[in-house]
């Protein structure tokens, strides 16, 4: 069967569908018949004390592991054992916790690159890609809307841990995902910067379907539209924040764990 | 400081332009066959930098592709002078001499033998590659060791050089000029090549991988298409090489020469393409300068070798232009 | 059948020497995450120093017994001073400075022992050969070897599960950081690997003396079978350099004994040796290609 590019057009409830899925190293059961579903147009959080297996989830999703069992949806599409870079073809766009960029090129040439991709431009090879329009325009424009604009020339590997941020997560939109999976873009910010950062997203709600994990539990609470709280690699709760909130399990899985 | 890096083109250009008038009102001729191999294992080093220095293909066994390539022109040439068959099913092949044959028949050799080798070479990552990549060279040159219709270990010896319309290539002065242009031509394309959308990517996977894959680029395949592209350049160096020397032997393909061949990129500069020819310049002529004072000459490049590996990372090439080199 | 043995017992002598060279190189390759091209050299360095000392006391033992340390101190220099600077380099740096090392040893050799290859001589008391089976002659001192083998692959499984050293160098090669974090002085447990890997190849070495010639160079051809030994065993399990050497030595062997054989039923006899005598000699990469086709990180991988 063939799976094509998620569009606007598509109707499906669920955008992304998580059925059983099941990862282990070793002895140690990291993801046990995880069930997750996430609506499209939705912000969905992901929450769950540390160990939890939330970049694992993440990692599934995207396609860096592969599930011992169990089976992964896009728009009603299997892509269970799709390779990480069809993934991303079919609109699945992924920042990293530890912001992961091609640190001796700049800002504007890594959103280039992200572009790019999103163009399908790989086997060009006698244009210069430095003066394709085609692609600059839009990673000018991703630029700015992440508050880069001035950082343009700057290699990547030289900007400040906030501003990195802002490009990994610049990095995934300028792809014009249908997804996006957000891995603690807040991890190691500090109040300013956790601030830009949830401007930025909350700007992208609505527009792009998103699942956010995060430790700032006050961020998730308010920008998510609805949340899941995995515990040892199970979600045992999905609901809005204010229902999770008042949840005895999840009440339970976060106090009794600390 | 753009200008300085194109002084120092234009300077090497006119030098290599130079030298075979020079050569012969100085009377030194032999220069000029130095000088010849110098451009053919400039052009074998800038083909492994584009692996090696922009891709982050660490592989040990370029010259593997020489090799094939040489001994496309060694095979095909021995059975012109023995005017017999190569192949005689499914298809007839018989031997020629014809540069416009032989030498396409090279580059494309060369790149199949990299399109397959690759495929199982690039699934590995890191040291495995490295050991890999010389593993099948080592393949290569133990199946040519045991070619005694091609005499083995001995190698095969050419009559002549091969022939071509318009070229004498039997001459010294047109065979130089010639190796000059092919040589400019590949700097050309291979710098085209590494701005392209195509060497952004190629880039890319040297230093994030992982990234690459997950913003939607098979990198598998650009790497693949790239470690070809850069066999085939191999292969028509390995055809100037055994019409340069009128000679052929398993010895080209010894993993050593893959390990000079990496020397060249490192000492000229990864990620330059110019550099890595550079390097081919300064590693043979030091070859050439230190067996005129000793016969142990390799004692001497050996420590020299570990010395600029570890303190002279940007290479010859980064020094002399102030900038370029990769500083990762 | 008689020769099947034969050849059995070649496969397995191959296999013990490419064990004593790999089961050292792939502990420095996991634990160190250092590719050291130069382990050859010390194969070399072994055969060298144990020849002279042989030639000129007539004692074997006595050559071993000086090579072994010899071949040692040379290793942990060369740790001291070149590679301790190259952990933290990429591979490319380090095959460049291992390779320099390579040339560097070579020439030594030539100028100290001059380019004449040296002979050794089997020690009298290992001489001869013995009736293993009716029929079956098998050179005593090639029987040596594969004792010699079996007696280090024991010492190594006794000093990995027994001793506190050993574990800690097991752990070493499956995760660093745990090791470091563990508090043990990693930079002397690095030395002593390297030494240890230094006197295994060494021995190996000295023991191919009176089978082979000792040259300059001698080292490199065995070093690409032990890179592709390590690979098939997949980089840092000792078990794998066990398994992958017994494995390498026995298609080596069985490809050069009994494949142009094979071929003759399907090729004219002619046809047959060349084609043969070719493919005996790929043997050994075709299937190590065969093996990363399935596992591209080898038999046993010991980083997950």
């Amino acid at each position: 069967m063939g799976c094509s590019r998620v569009l606007e057009a598509d109707m499906t409830d669920l955008l992304l569908k998580a059925d059983g899925l099941c990862k282990h190293f070793g002895a140690l059961q990291v993801c046990n018949n995880l069930h997750l579903g996430v609506e499209k147009g939705e912000l969905h959080g992901l929450i769950g004390p540390n160990g939890a297996g939330k970049t694992t989830v993440l990692n599934l999703i995207s396609g860096l592991l592969t599930p011992d069992d169990g089976k992964l949806f896009l728009a009603g599409c299997d892509i269970s054992r799709t390779s990480v870079h069809h993934r991303a073809r079919l609109g699945l766009a992924r920042a990293f916790q530890v912001t992961s960029l091609f640190n001796s090129s700049t800002v504007l040439e890594n959103l280039s690159m992200a572009v790019q991709a999103h163009q399908g431009k790989g086997f060009h090879f006698w244009s210069n890609a430095a003066r394709d329009r085609q692609i600059l325009e839009p990673a000018s424009a991703v630029m700015e809307r992440m508050g880069l604009a001035d950082r343009g020339n700057i290699p990547a590997g030289s900007l400040s841990h906030g501003e990195r941020r802002q490009l990994e997560m610049g990095m995934a939109l300028a792809t014009q995902p249908a997804m996006l999976l957000l891995d603690e873009p807040m991890a190691g910010l500090g109040p300013g910067g956790s601030l830009k950062l949830s401007e930025l997203i909350s700007d992208l709600k609505g527009e792009i379907t998103i699942l956010l994990v995060e430790h700032d539990m006050q961020a998730v609470f308010s920008l998510a539209d609805r949340i899941s709280v995995l515990v040892q690699g199970e979600v045992v709760a999905t609901d809005t924040p204010d229902a999770i909130r008042k949840n005895k399990l999840v009440q339970e899985a976060y106090l009794g764990g600390t | 400081m753009i200008n300085r890096k194109a002084v120092i083109n234009v300077l090497g250009l006119l030098i290599f332009l130079l030298l075979p008038p020079l050569t012969q009102l100085f009377g030194q001729e032999y220069l000029l066959s130095l000088f010849s191999r110098i451009l053919i294992y400039g052009l074998a080093a800038a083909s492994l930098d584009l692996i090696l220095g922009y891709g982050g293909m660490v592989s040990l066994g370029h010259a593997v592709f020489m090799g094939i390539g040489g001994y496309s022109v060694g095979i095909l040439a021995f059975h012109s002078y023995e005017s017999t068959a190569f192949m005689s099913w499914p298809l007839l092949i018989s031997g020629t001499e014809n540069a416009l044959l032989v030498w396409p028949v090279a580059v494309l050799a060369a790149a199949f033998f990299g399109l397959v080798t690759g495929a199982i070479c690039l699934r590995t990552k890191g040291m495995h590659f490295i050991m890999i990549t010389l593993a099948f060279a080592q393949m290569a040159y133990y199946f040519f060791v045991s070619l005694s219709t091609y005499g083995g270990s001995d190698g095969l010896s050419l009559y002549n050089r091969n022939t071509m319309p318009l070229f004498d290539l039997g001459s010294d002065v047109t065979f130089y000029y010639l190796c000059l242009g092919i040589l400019l031509v590949f700097l050309l394309m291979g710098h085209r090549l590494m701005q392209s959308h195509f060497g952004r990517v190629i880039s890319g996977c040297r230093e994030n991988e992982q990234r690459v894959q997950v913003l939607g680029f098979a990198s598998y395949r650009y790497k693949l298409a790239c470690y070809t592209f850069a066999a085939a350049a191999a292969g028509l160096a390995g055809a100037l090489l055994a019409n340069q020397g009128e000679f052929v032997s398993p010895g080209l393909m010894h993993w050593t020469k893959s390990g000079e061949i990496m020397v060249m990129v490192l000492l000229g500069g990864m990620g330059t393409l110019t550099g890595p020819v550079l390097g081919a310049a300064t590693l043979l002529l030091m070859e050439d300068f230190l067996a005129m004072y000793t016969e142990h000459w390799m004692v001497i490049l050996g420590p020299f070798l570990i010395v600029v590996v570890l303190f002279a990372k940007r290479g010859l090439y980064g020094l002399l232009t102030g900038a370029g080199g990769r500083h990762d | 059948m008689l020769l099947f043995i034969e050849q059995l017992l070649n496969g397995l002598q191959l296999g013990v020497m490419l064990f004593l060279m790999s089961a050292g190189l792939t502990l420095v390759f996991g634990i160190m995450q250092v590719i050291n091209l130069a382990h050859g050299s010390f194969y070399m360095i072994g055969a060298y120093v144990a020849a002279t000392v042989a030639a000129r006391s007539g004692s074997f033992l006595l050559g071993m017994a000086v090579a072994l340390p010899v071949a040692a101190a040379v290793g942990m220099t060369v740790e001291l001073t070149v590679l301790r600077r190259l952990y933290k380099r990429d591979h490319l740096d380090q095959v460049l400075a291992t390779f320099g090392l390579i040339f560097f040893f070579n020439e030594l050799t030539r100028i100290i022992w001059g380019r004449q290859p040296l002979f050794m001589d089997i020690p009298a008391w290992l001489g001869g050969a013995v009736e293993l089976l009716p029929g079956v002659h098998y050179p005593v001192y090639r029987l040596a070897i594969i004792l010699v083998g079996v007696l280090v692959a024991l010492f190594l499984y006794l000093l990995f599960s027994r001793t506190r050293l050993g574990m800690q160098i097991r752990a070493g090669a499956s995760n660093r950081e745990m090791v470091a974090a563990l508090g043990v002085n990693i930079r002397l447990l690095y030395t002593l690997v390297f030494g240890l890997g230094t006197m295994l190849a060494a021995l190996a070495g000295i023991m191919a003396g009176p089978i082979l010639a000792v040259e300059a160079g001698m080292g490199e051809s065995i070093l690409i079978l032990t890179f592709v030994v390590i690979v098939i065993g997949g980089i840092g399990s000792v078990r794998g350099a066990l398994i992958g050497a017994l494995l390498v030595g026995m298609v080596d062997t069985m490809g050069r004994a009994f494949l142009p054989d094979v071929l003759r039923f399907v090729f004219s006899p002619a046809t047959a040796d060349t084609l043969g005598a070719s493919l005996s000699s790929m043997s050994v990469y075709i299937f190590m290609a065969m093996v990363l086709t399935f596992k591209p990180a080898g038999l046993f991988p010991a980083h997950n």
